[in-house]
């Protein structure tokens, strides 16, 4: 889960690391009295605010009022903006870059900085990147922040002050379960102080439970896989038109690079993950068909997900939702027989095997 | 030990009495695996289909077991895994999804400075047929053979085991490392035991997108496997930045795509099938 700049920078000073003084307005009324200049920056989660215009200087009341008012329930890349975060303007005199991630493959947490701040890092050569992995049993150490400094070439008070916020940020990418925190650009000022000026901080999913005080919905996601999303179901909405269903991350996946190269174009990926219930399989329909697909594709591996329950459901959702598109079913696995017995008693004929199933969902929506 | 587990590999269950952990024991059972003890604390004295069940692993050491299958919900596995690594046990498979990422890179670096193999989490286990299973891999679709498969998928795996065992060939060994981004094996990993393993002839390695798992099996290959090795990657099809459904399933600023991970392979001399059904074909050119 991304979360805001604002709610970022607020883990930022609960941390130690050092943020601009500001705050959050909704409306013109939550406006308070501040030292001019400040800077108005559109909560949204979308990178390239300031070039989309979501970023203004103001440097009196009346602009400052002005801004406010432009800003507040317009669009920014598509997004409503809702909050605004108002800070002190920092005199910058150079800006810095370092973030905090997984690497997957060490299976380790790494440390990532640049003296290259404020552009995407993707577009900073390598040479002015460093990467330093840290041992989770070991965590962070000064011996880690002396290479990062040294690198930055900082002079001693400095370095005092990044090895301060990056041991700041190594605790807070722990203890919050992040799956990055990344601060660009980490300002050095005019007058040698070191600031996050911007935040970005993404919570891992699995842990939110821990976590509940924070909760953001993603703007990525459609209204449909938000829905999904609190059904339980792992569900991506795709371009296509043909609605599938399946059981297992990797079988859906299959199922989907099946179809399209089979030239069928699937209308969502939604996989009934590992359990054995009716229930499940019925609102999976209900999903799906409010994706409106032009015919329907079920793939089963029985196992934990028995072949007969999945049938059943099938029946079900035929008829309680009256599905008049083509529904193709393959069962395979734990009670296929009997599943595909249940189907063939309600008039729906079930493959046995992937491939002929895919065919037949690709031929039959060529026919309609 | 090679091949991770063998006849005498002796499993508890942690979470045995859970909805997951009852079913799939009563599963191994059938399968030949030998259950030793299950873990659920408060339950100790009562039996399952026959199995001691105690309070601690520290309880269960005093049947000897070796390996644990964790089947606890997602915010207690790592204090399960913690107990098992402390009691001294030397190979962990976690069945559970959803686990914390943070949690897994504690698990799997604990285990590792002892030496103990960690399995998942959120993946199907290991099964080798003729020797034990452990984990939730469908007893009926594996037949004894010379086949290795390892995994990022459990139900893909099934598909692909079943179309090996249909098209008249078996496993030796049948690997499901996990769907999350952190977990205890990598492929290059078990490569190296399949290469030792003398009932392995042929190595079947099921990718998927995310993460570099793959493209790190592809060089490891070109220098050190010399048994046939062939592949399919799942999420050719995938949109970039949408996790699908595997948490580690994620195309995120263009790394983990279907099509480096094929280059890659292709680049090893590794074929990589179109579709599951054709793993088959390639395992008898």
């Amino acid at each position: 889960m991304n979360l805001y700049e604002y709610m970022g920078k607020e883990l930022f000073r609960e941390y130690g690391v050092p943020t601009p003084n500001g705050y959050v307005v909704e409306s013109q009324s939550d406006l308070k009295p501040v030292t001019h200049p400040v800077v108005v920056k559109s909560q949204i989660l979308l990178g390239g605010r300031g070039k989309s215009g979501g970023i203004k200087f103001a440097n009196n009341d009346e602009e400052l009022k002005n801004y406010t008012q432009q800003l507040l329930g317009s669009q920014v890349r598509g997004y409503t903006v809702t909050k605004l975060l108002i800070e002190d303007k920092i005199e910058i005199e150079k800006e810095i870059y370092v973030s905090i991630a997984l690497n997957r493959a060490e299976r380790k947490p790494i440390i990532i900085a640049s003296p290259n701040g404020g552009v995407e890092i993707e577009s900073v050569p390598e040479n002015k990147i460093i990467k330093v992995l840290i041992d989770p049993l070991l965590g962070y150490s000064p011996f880690i922040g002396r290479q990062i400094t040294e690198f930055l070439e900082l002079d001693k008070e400095k370095s005092r002050q990044f090895m301060k916020i990056v041991e700041s940020l190594y605790r807070l990418f722990k203890a919050e379960d992040c799956e990055l925190v990344e601060i660009n650009p980490l300002v050095i000022t005019k007058d040698g102080k070191i600031i996050a000026a911007d935040s970005k901080v993404i919570i891992n999913n699995d842990a939110l439970y821990r976590h509940r005080e924070i909760n953001v919905t993603d703007p990525e996601k459609t209204p449909l896989e938000i829905e999904a999303q609190e059904k339980g179901y792992a569900f991506v909405e795709l371009q296509g038109d043909i609605g599938v269903i399946a059981n297992g991350a990797g079988l859906t996946m299959a199922t989907l690079d099946a179809l399209t190269l089979h030239r069928g174009r699937p209308r969502n990926f939604l996989d009934l993950g590992g359990t054995d219930s009716v229930d499940i399989v019925v609102n999976a329909f209900d999903l799906v068909l409010k994706a409106k697909p032009v015919a329907i594709l079920v793939n089963i591996f029985g196992g934990v997900t028995k072949c007969d329950t999945v049938a059943n459901g099938i029946v079900e959702a035929k008829k309680r939702f009256n599905i008049k598109q083509p529904i193709v079913v393959r069962l395979s696995g734990v009670n296929e027989e009997e599943g595909r017995g249940i189907l063939k008693e309600n008039g729906i004929d079930a493959f046995s095997q992937m491939m002929p199933a895919i065919e037949a969902v690709v031929k039959k929506v060529g026919e309609n | 030990m090679p091949s991770y587990v063998d006849e005498n590999t002796r499993v508890i269950v942690q979470g045995i009495t859970g909805h997951q952990g009852s079913f799939h024991t009563i599963q191994m059972l059938k399968f030949g695996t030998k259950v030793v003890a299950g873990v659920t604390p408060g339950k100790k004295g009562s039996k399952f289909e026959g199995i001691p069940i105690v309070n601690s692993v520290k309880e269960a050491m005093e049947y000897e077991p070796n390996a644990t299958m964790i089947a606890v919900p997602a915010p207690f596995v790592k204090d399960a895994a913690y107990e098992a690594i402390d009691a001294g046990i030397k190979l962990i498979y976690i069945l559970t999804e959803k686990v914390p990422f943070h949690d897994t890179l504690d698990i799997y670096h604990q285990a590792r400075v002892r030496g103990i193999t960690l399995i998942g989490p959120n993946g199907p286990g290991i099964t080798r047929p003729g020797y034990t299973k452990i984990g939730i891999m469908p007893n009926q679709i594996f037949r004894k053979g010379s086949v290795a498969v390892a995994s990022r998928s459990g139900t893909l795996t099934y598909e692909i085991v079943d179309a090996i065992t249909r098209n008249g060939f078996g496993e030796s060994t049948v690997i499901g490392l996990g769907g999350d981004p952190v977990v205890g094996l990598t492929f290059v990993e078990v490569l190296k035991v399949f290469e030792e393993d003398p009932d392995t002839e042929q190595i079947v390695l099921v990718g998927e997108i995310g993460g570099s798992n793959e493209e790190r099996a592809a060089e490891y290959i070109k220098k050190h496997v010399s048994k046939k090795v062939v592949a399919y990657i799942a999420g050719r099809s995938a949109p970039p930045g949408k996790r699908m459904g595997h948490a580690g399933a994620i195309i995120e600023r263009g790394v983990g795509t279907a099509e480096s991970k094929i280059k890659a392979f292709n680049d090893a001399g590794v074929k990589v099938a179109e579709y599951p059904d054709d793993i088959p074909e390639l395992l008898r050119e």
